[in-house]
Protein backbone atom coordinates (compact mmCIF):
# COMPACT_ATOMS: atom_id res chain seq x y z
CA UNK A 1 0.00 0.00 0.00
CA UNK A 2 1.32 3.10 -1.20
CA UNK A 3 2.01 6.02 1.25
CA UNK A 4 0.89 9.47 1.55
CA UNK A 5 -1.70 11.67 0.82
CA UNK A 6 -2.61 12.34 -2.76
CA UNK A 7 -5.30 14.67 -3.39
CA UNK A 8 -7.44 16.42 -6.03
CA UNK A 9 -8.61 20.14 -4.51
CA UNK A 10 -10.42 22.10 -7.05
CA UNK A 11 -9.81 25.96 -7.47
CA UNK A 12 -11.27 28.94 -8.64
CA UNK A 13 -9.56 31.28 -11.22
CA UNK A 14 -9.35 34.28 -8.52
CA UNK A 15 -8.56 31.82 -5.52
CA UNK A 16 -5.47 30.42 -8.13
CA UNK A 17 -2.33 32.79 -7.35
CA UNK A 18 -2.84 32.78 -3.69
CA UNK A 19 -3.39 28.82 -3.54
CA UNK A 20 -0.27 28.25 -5.39
CA UNK A 21 1.41 30.94 -3.31
CA UNK A 22 0.34 29.09 -0.07
CA UNK A 23 1.66 26.30 -1.86
CA UNK A 24 5.60 27.80 -2.01
CA UNK A 25 5.10 29.64 1.57
CA UNK A 26 4.37 26.01 3.02
CA UNK A 27 7.22 24.70 1.60
CA UNK A 28 5.81 22.75 -1.14
CA UNK A 29 7.74 21.69 -4.60
CA UNK A 30 6.11 21.68 -7.91
CA UNK A 31 5.91 18.38 -9.70
CA UNK A 32 4.09 18.54 -12.87
CA UNK A 33 1.42 20.70 -14.68
CA UNK A 34 -0.77 18.86 -17.33
CA UNK A 35 -4.15 20.09 -19.06
CA UNK A 36 -7.18 18.27 -20.21
CA UNK A 37 -9.61 19.21 -23.02
CA UNK A 38 -13.01 19.48 -21.74
CA UNK A 39 -15.57 20.68 -24.00
CA UNK A 40 -15.25 24.28 -25.22
CA UNK A 41 -13.07 24.06 -21.87
CA UNK A 42 -9.33 22.83 -20.21
CA UNK A 43 -8.90 21.20 -17.10
CA UNK A 44 -5.50 22.50 -15.97
CA UNK A 45 -4.01 20.39 -12.92
CA UNK A 46 -1.29 21.65 -10.60
CA UNK A 47 0.76 19.02 -8.79
CA UNK A 48 2.42 19.87 -5.02
CA UNK A 49 4.85 17.39 -3.27
CA UNK A 50 5.71 17.82 0.58
CA UNK A 51 7.30 14.72 1.97
CA UNK A 52 5.55 11.61 0.81
CA UNK A 53 1.92 13.82 -0.31
CA UNK A 54 0.96 14.83 -3.63
CA UNK A 55 -1.92 17.92 -3.51
CA UNK A 56 -3.07 18.43 -7.33
CA UNK A 57 -4.80 22.21 -7.36
CA UNK A 58 -7.67 21.67 -10.58
CA UNK A 59 -8.46 24.75 -12.75
CA UNK A 60 -11.13 24.58 -15.06
CA UNK A 61 -10.73 27.77 -17.62
CA UNK A 62 -12.72 28.24 -20.92
CA UNK A 63 -10.70 28.23 -24.27
CA UNK A 64 -10.30 31.95 -24.37
CA UNK A 65 -9.71 32.62 -20.65
CA UNK A 66 -5.67 33.73 -20.45
CA UNK A 67 -4.44 31.62 -17.36
CA UNK A 68 -2.00 33.67 -14.74
CA UNK A 69 1.99 31.71 -15.17
CA UNK A 70 3.54 30.45 -11.94
CA UNK A 71 7.26 31.13 -13.09
CA UNK A 72 7.50 34.17 -10.82
CA UNK A 73 6.48 31.72 -8.13
CA UNK A 74 8.10 28.45 -9.67
CA UNK A 75 10.66 29.18 -12.25
CA UNK A 76 10.87 26.03 -13.22
CA UNK A 77 7.43 25.86 -14.37
CA UNK A 78 8.31 27.17 -17.76
CA UNK A 79 8.42 24.20 -19.87
CA UNK A 80 5.43 22.34 -18.89
CA UNK A 81 3.53 26.12 -19.24
CA UNK A 82 4.98 26.07 -22.84
CA UNK A 83 3.83 22.64 -23.63
CA UNK A 84 0.21 23.13 -22.40
CA UNK A 85 0.17 26.32 -24.63
CA UNK A 86 2.22 24.97 -27.58
CA UNK A 87 0.14 21.30 -27.50
CA UNK A 88 -3.39 22.29 -26.33
CA UNK A 89 -3.30 25.72 -27.01
CA UNK A 90 -3.68 27.21 -23.74
CA UNK A 91 -3.45 30.68 -23.27
CA UNK A 92 -1.23 31.28 -20.46
CA UNK A 93 0.07 34.81 -19.31
CA UNK A 94 3.48 36.10 -19.08
CA UNK A 95 5.32 33.23 -18.92
CA UNK A 96 9.19 33.67 -17.78
CA UNK A 97 10.47 32.36 -20.97
CA UNK A 98 7.94 32.27 -23.67
CA UNK A 99 9.16 30.12 -26.47
CA UNK A 100 6.05 31.30 -28.25
CA UNK A 101 5.03 27.96 -30.33
CA UNK A 102 8.58 27.17 -31.02
CA UNK A 103 9.11 24.55 -27.97
CA UNK A 104 8.29 22.10 -30.28
CA UNK A 105 9.19 21.52 -33.87
CA UNK A 106 5.73 19.95 -34.70
CA UNK A 107 3.59 20.11 -38.32
CA UNK A 108 0.14 20.71 -36.68
CA UNK A 109 -0.65 23.78 -34.34
CA UNK A 110 -2.48 22.22 -31.00
CA UNK A 111 -1.95 18.88 -32.18
CA UNK A 112 -3.58 18.10 -28.33
CA UNK A 113 -6.69 20.58 -28.47
CA UNK A 114 -8.75 17.81 -31.17
CA UNK A 115 -10.06 14.69 -30.25
CA UNK A 116 -8.94 11.65 -32.02
CA UNK B 1 30.36 44.79 -18.97
CA UNK B 2 32.43 42.77 -21.15
CA UNK B 3 31.86 41.68 -24.37
CA UNK B 4 28.85 39.33 -25.05
CA UNK B 5 28.59 36.81 -27.65
CA UNK B 6 26.84 33.66 -28.52
CA UNK B 7 27.65 30.34 -28.78
CA UNK B 8 24.93 27.56 -30.36
CA UNK B 9 25.43 24.15 -28.60
CA UNK B 10 23.73 21.28 -30.01
CA UNK B 11 21.57 19.55 -31.08
CA UNK B 12 23.86 17.73 -32.58
CA UNK B 13 26.54 17.23 -30.07
CA UNK B 14 29.23 14.00 -29.49
CA UNK B 15 28.27 13.92 -26.06
CA UNK B 16 24.57 13.98 -26.45
CA UNK B 17 23.69 10.94 -28.44
CA UNK B 18 20.20 12.86 -28.54
CA UNK B 19 19.40 16.08 -29.66
CA UNK B 20 19.02 19.36 -27.87
CA UNK B 21 19.80 22.76 -28.39
CA UNK B 22 21.35 25.53 -25.90
CA UNK B 23 22.07 29.06 -27.26
CA UNK B 24 24.87 29.61 -24.83
CA UNK B 25 25.50 33.73 -23.75
CA UNK B 26 29.43 33.98 -23.15
CA UNK B 27 31.43 36.83 -21.39
CA UNK B 28 34.95 35.54 -22.54
CA UNK B 29 34.51 31.47 -21.52
CA UNK B 30 32.13 32.42 -19.18
CA UNK B 31 28.54 30.51 -19.67
CA UNK B 32 26.64 33.61 -18.42
CA UNK B 33 22.89 32.60 -19.89
CA UNK B 34 21.67 29.55 -21.50
CA UNK B 35 18.40 29.34 -23.56
CA UNK B 36 17.50 25.65 -24.29
CA UNK B 37 15.46 24.53 -27.44
CA UNK B 38 13.95 21.30 -27.47
CA UNK B 39 11.44 19.70 -29.84
CA UNK B 40 13.47 18.15 -32.23
CA UNK B 41 12.01 14.60 -31.96
CA UNK B 42 8.63 14.89 -30.45
CA UNK B 43 6.20 11.80 -31.22
CA UNK B 44 3.01 13.13 -29.61
CA UNK B 45 2.50 9.44 -28.20
CA UNK B 46 0.74 10.69 -24.80
CA UNK B 47 -2.24 11.29 -27.99
CA UNK B 48 -2.11 8.02 -28.70
CA UNK B 49 -3.76 6.62 -25.94
CA UNK B 50 -7.24 7.88 -27.33
CA UNK B 51 -7.05 5.40 -30.21
CA UNK B 52 -5.55 2.54 -28.45
CA UNK B 53 -7.06 0.10 -26.10
CA UNK B 54 -5.64 1.07 -22.38
CA UNK B 55 -4.31 -2.27 -22.44
CA UNK B 56 -2.42 -1.93 -25.80
CA UNK B 57 -1.42 1.05 -24.70
CA UNK B 58 1.43 -0.19 -22.36
CA UNK B 59 3.36 -1.19 -25.12
CA UNK B 60 3.14 1.91 -26.18
CA UNK B 61 3.83 3.56 -22.77
CA UNK B 62 7.28 1.62 -22.53
CA UNK B 63 8.44 2.72 -25.99
CA UNK B 64 8.78 6.55 -24.66
CA UNK B 65 12.14 5.14 -23.99
CA UNK B 66 14.43 2.43 -24.20
CA UNK B 67 16.23 3.06 -20.96
CA UNK B 68 13.52 3.16 -18.76
CA UNK B 69 10.89 1.38 -21.12
CA UNK B 70 9.99 -1.00 -18.02
CA UNK B 71 9.31 1.99 -15.52
CA UNK B 72 7.11 3.12 -17.92
CA UNK B 73 5.18 0.48 -18.42
CA UNK B 74 5.09 0.00 -14.85
CA UNK B 75 4.22 3.68 -13.76
CA UNK B 76 0.80 3.41 -16.60
CA UNK B 77 -0.09 0.19 -15.34
CA UNK B 78 -0.17 0.80 -11.70
CA UNK B 79 -2.19 4.21 -12.42
CA UNK B 80 -4.75 2.10 -14.41
CA UNK B 81 -4.57 -0.60 -11.66
CA UNK B 82 -5.50 2.12 -9.51
CA UNK B 83 -8.47 3.18 -11.26
CA UNK B 84 -9.96 -0.16 -11.84
CA UNK B 85 -9.09 -0.84 -7.95
CA UNK B 86 -6.91 -4.11 -9.11
CA UNK B 87 -5.11 -5.70 -6.83
CA UNK B 88 -1.84 -7.28 -8.13
CA UNK B 89 -0.69 -9.92 -6.51
CA UNK B 90 1.87 -9.99 -4.09
CA UNK B 91 4.51 -12.26 -6.84
CA UNK B 92 4.21 -9.73 -9.75
CA UNK B 93 4.82 -6.84 -7.21
CA UNK B 94 8.26 -8.18 -6.47
CA UNK B 95 9.01 -9.33 -10.29
CA UNK B 96 8.05 -5.30 -10.74
CA UNK B 97 10.65 -4.58 -8.67
CA UNK B 98 13.22 -6.51 -9.72
CA UNK B 99 12.97 -5.63 -13.20
CA UNK B 100 12.85 -1.83 -11.97
CA UNK B 101 16.28 -2.23 -10.25
CA UNK B 102 18.01 -3.77 -12.93
CA UNK B 103 16.68 -1.05 -14.98
CA UNK B 104 18.60 1.31 -12.92
CA UNK B 105 21.37 -0.71 -12.44
CA UNK B 106 21.62 -0.77 -16.60
CA UNK B 107 20.78 2.88 -16.73
CA UNK B 108 23.87 4.18 -14.31
CA UNK B 109 26.11 2.35 -15.98
CA UNK B 110 24.92 3.28 -19.11
CA UNK B 111 25.81 7.14 -17.79
CA UNK B 112 28.91 6.04 -16.50
CA UNK B 113 30.09 4.83 -19.51
CA UNK B 114 28.54 8.13 -21.42
CA UNK B 115 30.40 10.28 -18.80
CA UNK B 116 33.65 8.36 -19.15
CA UNK B 117 33.32 9.03 -22.94
CA UNK B 118 32.53 12.64 -22.82
CA UNK B 119 36.11 12.61 -20.52
CA UNK B 120 37.53 11.18 -23.59
CA UNK B 121 38.28 8.39 -20.59
CA UNK B 122 37.59 5.24 -23.59
CA UNK B 123 38.76 2.59 -21.32
CA UNK B 124 36.96 3.41 -18.69
CA UNK B 125 33.67 3.84 -20.91
CA UNK B 126 34.46 0.37 -22.44
CA UNK B 127 34.80 -1.32 -19.51
CA UNK B 128 31.45 0.22 -17.67
CA UNK B 129 29.61 -0.74 -21.24
CA UNK B 130 31.03 -4.17 -20.48
CA UNK B 131 29.46 -4.21 -17.28
CA UNK B 132 26.47 -3.37 -18.36
CA UNK B 133 26.35 -5.95 -21.39
CA UNK B 134 25.58 -8.68 -17.82
CA UNK B 135 22.88 -7.01 -17.22
CA UNK B 136 21.12 -6.57 -19.93
CA UNK B 137 21.58 -9.91 -21.15
CA UNK B 138 19.95 -11.04 -17.74
CA UNK B 139 16.86 -9.23 -19.18
CA UNK B 140 17.39 -11.09 -22.23
CA UNK B 141 16.96 -14.79 -20.00
CA UNK B 142 14.40 -12.98 -18.10
CA UNK B 143 12.20 -11.09 -20.49
CA UNK B 144 13.00 -11.94 -23.66
CA UNK B 145 14.20 -8.29 -24.47
CA UNK B 146 17.22 -6.57 -24.03
CA UNK B 147 15.28 -2.74 -24.39
CA UNK B 148 12.14 -3.26 -24.79
CA UNK B 149 10.64 -6.53 -22.29
CA UNK B 150 6.76 -6.09 -22.71
CA UNK B 151 6.36 -7.98 -19.48
CA UNK B 152 3.97 -5.49 -17.48
CA UNK B 153 0.28 -5.65 -17.86
CA UNK B 154 -2.69 -4.35 -16.53
CA UNK B 155 -2.98 -6.53 -13.44
CA UNK B 156 0.01 -8.22 -12.60
CA UNK B 157 3.12 -9.28 -15.20
CA UNK B 158 3.31 -11.56 -18.09
CA UNK B 159 6.76 -13.49 -17.71
CA UNK B 160 7.51 -15.56 -14.22
CA UNK B 161 11.16 -15.83 -12.56
CA UNK B 162 11.62 -19.60 -11.42
CA UNK B 163 14.33 -20.42 -8.87
CA UNK B 164 16.82 -21.43 -11.15
CA UNK B 165 16.59 -17.70 -12.70
CA UNK B 166 16.69 -16.13 -9.68
CA UNK B 167 20.07 -17.59 -8.13
CA UNK B 168 21.39 -16.97 -11.75
CA UNK B 169 20.28 -13.81 -11.22
CA UNK B 170 21.94 -12.99 -7.84
CA UNK B 171 24.96 -15.03 -9.29
CA UNK B 172 25.23 -12.17 -12.28
CA UNK B 173 24.71 -9.53 -9.80
CA UNK B 174 27.47 -10.99 -7.51
CA UNK B 175 29.81 -11.07 -10.21
CA UNK B 176 28.57 -7.09 -11.16
CA UNK B 177 29.22 -5.87 -7.60
CA UNK B 178 33.02 -7.59 -7.96
CA UNK B 179 33.93 -5.68 -11.56
CA UNK B 180 32.12 -2.76 -10.40
CA UNK B 181 34.24 -2.09 -7.03
CA UNK B 182 37.81 -0.85 -9.38
CA UNK B 183 35.67 0.98 -11.65
CA UNK B 184 33.82 3.14 -8.88
CA UNK B 185 37.74 3.17 -7.45
CA UNK B 186 38.68 4.89 -10.80
CA UNK B 187 35.39 7.59 -11.26
CA UNK B 188 35.74 8.31 -7.57
CA UNK B 189 39.35 8.22 -6.68
CA UNK B 190 41.16 8.96 -10.19
CA UNK B 191 42.78 12.36 -10.06
CA UNK B 192 42.21 13.31 -13.63
CA UNK B 193 38.30 12.45 -13.08
CA UNK B 194 38.25 14.76 -10.12
CA UNK B 195 39.66 17.36 -11.39
CA UNK B 196 37.29 17.54 -14.04
CA UNK B 197 34.09 16.96 -11.63
CA UNK B 198 35.02 18.37 -8.31
CA UNK B 199 32.90 21.89 -7.65
CA UNK B 200 31.41 22.10 -11.69
CA UNK B 201 27.89 22.61 -11.37
CA UNK B 202 27.10 23.56 -7.51
CA UNK B 203 23.65 22.80 -6.96
CA UNK B 204 22.76 23.47 -3.42
CA UNK B 205 19.69 21.52 -1.44
CA UNK B 206 17.10 24.79 -1.10
CA UNK B 207 17.56 25.89 -5.37
CA UNK B 208 17.34 22.56 -6.58
CA UNK B 209 13.86 21.79 -4.66
CA UNK B 210 12.61 25.00 -5.82
CA UNK B 211 13.90 24.91 -9.45
CA UNK B 212 12.33 21.10 -9.48
CA UNK B 213 15.15 19.00 -9.32
CA UNK B 214 14.72 14.94 -8.41
CA UNK B 215 16.51 11.82 -8.45
CA UNK B 216 20.71 11.51 -8.32
CA UNK B 217 20.57 14.94 -8.83
CA UNK B 218 17.84 16.44 -5.76
CA UNK B 219 20.10 13.40 -3.30
CA UNK B 220 23.42 15.07 -4.56
CA UNK B 221 22.44 18.26 -3.34
CA UNK B 222 21.61 16.42 0.04
CA UNK B 223 17.91 16.38 -0.04
CA UNK B 224 17.00 12.35 0.72
CA UNK B 225 13.73 12.73 -1.08
CA UNK B 226 13.32 9.43 -2.96
CA UNK B 227 9.94 8.38 -4.91
CA UNK B 228 10.53 4.68 -3.71
CA UNK B 229 9.69 5.84 -0.30
CA UNK B 230 6.02 5.73 -1.46
CA UNK B 231 6.10 1.77 -1.21
CA UNK B 232 4.77 1.35 -4.53
CA UNK B 233 5.14 -2.67 -6.12
CA UNK B 234 7.01 -4.58 -3.33
CA UNK B 235 9.45 -1.24 -1.81
CA UNK B 236 7.39 -1.42 1.22
CA UNK B 237 8.75 -4.77 2.45
CA UNK B 238 12.59 -4.02 1.44
CA UNK B 239 14.62 -2.26 3.19
CA UNK B 240 16.81 0.80 1.75
CA UNK B 241 16.95 4.49 2.85
CA UNK B 242 17.65 6.74 0.09
CA UNK B 243 21.60 7.28 -1.08
CA UNK B 244 22.31 11.17 -0.86
CA UNK B 245 25.58 13.51 -1.09
CA UNK B 246 25.97 16.79 0.04
CA UNK B 247 28.70 18.65 -2.31
CA UNK B 248 25.72 18.83 -4.96
CA UNK B 249 28.46 19.00 -7.25
CA UNK B 250 28.92 16.85 -10.91
CA UNK B 251 31.32 14.43 -8.48
CA UNK B 252 28.31 14.04 -5.79
CA UNK B 253 25.90 13.41 -8.53
CA UNK B 254 28.20 10.51 -10.03
CA UNK B 255 28.67 9.27 -6.56
CA UNK B 256 24.90 9.42 -5.94
CA UNK B 257 24.45 7.21 -9.15
CA UNK B 258 27.44 4.69 -8.32
CA UNK B 259 25.99 4.09 -4.23
CA UNK B 260 22.52 3.90 -6.29
CA UNK B 261 23.88 1.11 -8.46
CA UNK B 262 25.08 -0.87 -5.08
CA UNK B 263 21.76 0.25 -3.09
CA UNK B 264 19.92 -1.52 -6.30
CA UNK B 265 22.29 -4.52 -6.25
CA UNK B 266 21.20 -5.38 -2.42
CA UNK B 267 17.06 -4.43 -3.26
CA UNK B 268 17.07 -7.16 -5.73
CA UNK B 269 18.81 -9.89 -3.53
CA UNK B 270 16.10 -9.04 -0.65
CA UNK B 271 13.16 -9.01 -3.53
CA UNK B 272 14.87 -12.52 -4.66
CA UNK B 273 14.87 -13.97 -1.14
CA UNK B 274 11.32 -12.52 0.36
CA UNK B 275 9.55 -13.53 -2.88
CA UNK B 276 6.31 -15.00 -2.06
CA UNK B 277 4.66 -18.09 -4.21
CA UNK B 278 1.37 -17.55 -6.64
CA UNK B 279 -0.18 -15.94 -9.43
CA UNK B 280 1.43 -13.39 -11.36
CA UNK B 281 -1.69 -11.65 -12.89
CA UNK B 282 -5.35 -11.40 -12.11
CA UNK B 283 -8.04 -11.04 -14.83
CA UNK B 284 -8.82 -7.66 -15.17
CA UNK B 285 -12.86 -6.67 -15.28
CA UNK B 286 -14.64 -3.07 -16.76
CA UNK B 287 -12.62 -0.41 -18.66
CA UNK B 288 -11.31 2.66 -16.16
CA UNK B 289 -13.54 5.49 -14.68
CA UNK B 290 -11.95 8.33 -12.98
CA UNK B 291 -8.04 9.51 -12.40
CA UNK B 292 -4.94 9.16 -10.53
CA UNK B 293 -1.37 10.92 -10.21
CA UNK B 294 0.97 7.72 -9.59
CA UNK B 295 4.18 8.75 -9.06
CA UNK B 296 7.33 6.37 -9.53
CA UNK B 297 10.99 6.61 -8.74
CA UNK B 298 13.23 6.07 -12.30
CA UNK B 299 16.81 5.58 -13.11
CA UNK B 300 16.72 9.39 -13.51
CA UNK B 301 14.22 10.92 -10.77
CA UNK B 302 10.76 11.06 -9.89
CA UNK B 303 8.32 10.41 -12.86
CA UNK B 304 4.21 11.08 -12.95
CA UNK B 305 1.94 8.95 -14.70
CA UNK B 306 -1.55 10.76 -14.89
CA UNK B 307 -4.66 8.77 -15.97
CA UNK B 308 -8.37 9.62 -16.51
CA UNK B 309 -10.78 7.36 -18.10
CA UNK B 310 -14.69 8.12 -18.21
CA UNK B 311 -15.24 4.39 -18.64
CA UNK B 312 -14.37 3.73 -22.30
CA UNK B 313 -11.78 1.51 -23.99
CA UNK B 314 -10.17 4.21 -24.70
CA UNK B 315 -8.48 6.33 -21.95
CA UNK B 316 -9.56 10.16 -22.01
CA UNK B 317 -5.75 11.40 -21.27
CA UNK B 318 -2.42 10.43 -20.07
CA UNK B 319 0.12 12.44 -19.14
CA UNK B 320 4.11 11.56 -18.52
CA UNK B 321 5.60 13.96 -16.44
CA UNK B 322 9.20 12.50 -17.04
CA UNK B 323 12.57 13.10 -14.77
CA UNK B 324 14.28 15.28 -17.20
CA UNK B 325 11.80 17.39 -17.66
CA UNK B 326 12.10 18.43 -14.05
CA UNK B 327 15.74 18.75 -14.24
CA UNK B 328 16.43 20.94 -17.36
CA UNK B 329 15.53 23.84 -15.12
CA UNK B 330 18.01 23.91 -12.96
CA UNK B 331 20.78 22.62 -15.26
CA UNK B 332 19.86 26.18 -16.83
CA UNK B 333 20.75 27.37 -13.78
CA UNK B 334 24.16 25.24 -12.94
CA UNK B 335 25.41 26.20 -16.52
CA UNK B 336 25.71 29.79 -15.49
CA UNK B 337 29.38 30.71 -14.44
CA UNK B 338 30.76 27.77 -15.55
CA UNK B 339 33.63 27.41 -18.36
CA UNK B 340 32.47 26.74 -22.26
CA UNK B 341 34.47 23.77 -21.64
CA UNK B 342 32.54 22.32 -19.22
CA UNK B 343 29.22 22.54 -20.92
CA UNK B 344 29.41 19.18 -21.96
CA UNK B 345 30.07 17.47 -18.95
CA UNK B 346 27.90 19.56 -16.72
CA UNK B 347 25.29 18.59 -19.16
CA UNK B 348 25.58 15.11 -18.87
CA UNK B 349 25.65 15.25 -15.31
CA UNK B 350 21.75 15.83 -15.11
CA UNK B 351 21.69 12.48 -17.04
CA UNK B 352 19.12 14.31 -19.97
CA UNK B 353 17.01 11.79 -21.84
CA UNK B 354 15.45 13.37 -24.22
CA UNK B 355 13.13 10.38 -26.24
CA UNK B 356 11.32 10.61 -22.48
CA UNK B 357 11.06 14.39 -22.34
CA UNK B 358 9.69 14.53 -26.00
CA UNK B 359 7.54 11.31 -25.83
Amino acid sequence: MEQGKNTIEPVKAEDFLPAVIHCKMQGWRLVQLCATRLPGRYELSYSFAKDLALRTLRLVVDETDRVPSITQIYPGAFLQENEMAELFGVQVADISRDYRQKLYRIARETPFKEKG
Amino acid sequence: MAKQSIVPFGPQHPVLPEPVHLDLVLEDEVVVKAVPSIGFVHRGLEKLVETKDFKEYVYIAERVCGICSFGHGMGYCQSVEHILGVEVPRRADYLRTIWMEMSRIHSHLLWLGLLADAMGFESLFMQSWRLREKILDMFDATTGGRIIFSVNCIGGVLKDMDNGMLRRLVETLDSIERDLRPLADTFLQDYTVGTRLIGLGVLKGEDATLAGAVGPMLRASGVGYDARQLGYAAYNDLDFAPVTAQEGDSYARCQVRIQEIYQSIRLIRQAADKIPNGPISVPVKGNPNGEYFQRIEQPRGEAVYYVKGSGGKFIDRFRLRTPTTSNIPPMLDMLKGCQLADVPLLILTIDPCISCTER
